[in-house]
């Protein structure tokens, strides 16, 4: 696990022309300098939001990368939801301290029986 | 001079971003609760303002997370994200380096803090700003609470830095306002994006407009984060404003949950005159 640097390559995309611009042209390349697991770099390439997610990367980082990749907000969000249901709960970071298990689960620990808009 | 304004608002990309998703007669009403701030901020004759905000790894980021930092330049660029994301074109804001530089070194005499000669805003002060100083002229010092990457400021600790922002201000011969942004309960960029738990938001408020020191800092993070989500962390940039507003009394100007900006859009501020730092 290094959501660390999976996290630090998002958050250097988001801020670096010149990154995006290297990502764009070799997803794998520019990795090379982040210690990564398969996993982790599978999904920062792909990308697999939904797996990002998963492997804990904050959403404050996660959704510059899917704007970048032109995803558009609900279907941002959705990609999460599927994520959460193709590969389990949030295994790290801050959203896995209450472990989180999905909206609904979430909306009965919040007393609301809506679901989100 | 002293502190001539302190209020809170929301901060939300998608107040700009997502605008022409929301219901209209609600937006416009926030919007126009935004306006009124602006005429406060610019009736209090402030000559610069503090924005104590919760940025989101804009500049900060765990390789070097501090707790605390103000910036001290004569401009910041933003905003960080995409403009069109943002619904914010590109901007220069005017800073104020040798007020930041006063101001800095009287905080420091009390709390440990970093500084920063230069920071790309992100929506957390820019949304913000697009309102308050729409031409991003009056000049900004801004202010970062780590909300985000645990471990957290603690809340203690947010309430002394706002107790030193104050003695700071009002040391120097300048107007000076304060302004918090961010929360209240909200899932930001989380598939629970949209919640919004209103009761803890109305409660919240209560505890801050009587500036009930005790309650405010009696908040603990694991029960925020289940009542309030990671978006509820962001009440440290609130408390840091009540800290400097020393017991006075605030008024709540407008709230009302918009679930597609994914927050409890809250503007408040606090009455001044009420207020008496020194206690
Ligand atoms: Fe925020």
């Amino acid at each position: 696990m290094s959501l660390y640097y999976v996290q630090k390559f998002l958050f250097e995309l988001n801020r670096s022309p010149q990154l995006q611009e290297a990502y764009t042209a070799d997803r794998r390349a520019v990795l090379e300098p982040y210690a990564l697991s398969d996993e982790e770099a599978e999904a920062l390439t792909a990308p697999d939001i939904g797996k990002l997610y998963v492997l804990g990367v904050n959403g404050q980082i996660l959704m510059h990368f899917a704007a970048f990749h032109q995803i558009e907000w609900q279907d941002y969000l959705q990609r999460m939801r599927d994520g959460i249901d193709d590969h389990g709960p949030v295994r790290a970071g801050v959203y896995a301290i209450t472990g989180y298990e999905g909206t609904r689960a979430h909306s009965e620990s919040l007393g609301q029986d809506r679901g989100v808009e | 001079m002293p502190l001539v304004y302190a209020g809170v608002c929301s901060h939300a990309p998608g107040i700009r971003g997502r605008k022409d998703l929301a219901d209209p007669e609600v937006r416009d009403a926030f919007y126009g609760a935004f306006d009124g701030m602006r005429a406060d901020l610019e009736a209090s004759g402030a000559e610069a303002v503090i924005v104590i905000a919760a940025e989101h790894f804009a500049n900060f980021f765990m390789n070097n997370m501090p707790s605390f930092a103000i910036g001290m330049a004569d401009f910041y660029d933003g905003p960080i994200e995409d403009p069109g994301w943002l619904g914010i074109e590109r901007f220069r804001a005017t800073g104020d380096r040798d007020l930041s530089e006063r101001v800095i070194t009287e905080v420091m005499n009390t709390v440990d803090i970093a500084y920063a000669e230069e920071w790309l805003f992100d929506h957390g002060i820019a949304v913000p700003l697009s309102f308050l100083t729409p031409r991003f002229d009056l000049p900004v010092i801004p202010v970062n609470i780590n909300c985000q990457g645990p471990p957290l400021t603690p809340l203690h600790r947010a309430w002394a830095f706002g107790e030193a922002l104050r003695r700071a201000v009002d040391a120097v011969p300048e107007k000076v306002a304060i302004i918090g942004t961010g929360g209240i309960s909200h899932w930001p960029a989380t598939p629970d994006s949209g919640k919004i738990n209103w009761e803890w938001d109305q409660d919240f408020m209560v505890k801050w407009c009587d500036n009930d020191r005790d309650a405010l800092l009696d908040y603990d993070d694991l029960q925020v984060y289940a009542d309030a989500g990671q978006g509820g962390f962001e009440i440290r940039t609130f408390l840091a404003v009540s800290a400097a507003a020393g017991g006075a009394q605030g008024t709540v100007h407008f709230m009302e949950p918009i679930p597609i900006f994914a927050v409890s859009c809250t503007i408040a501020s606090y009455d001044l005159s009420t207020s008496d730092p020194a206690d």
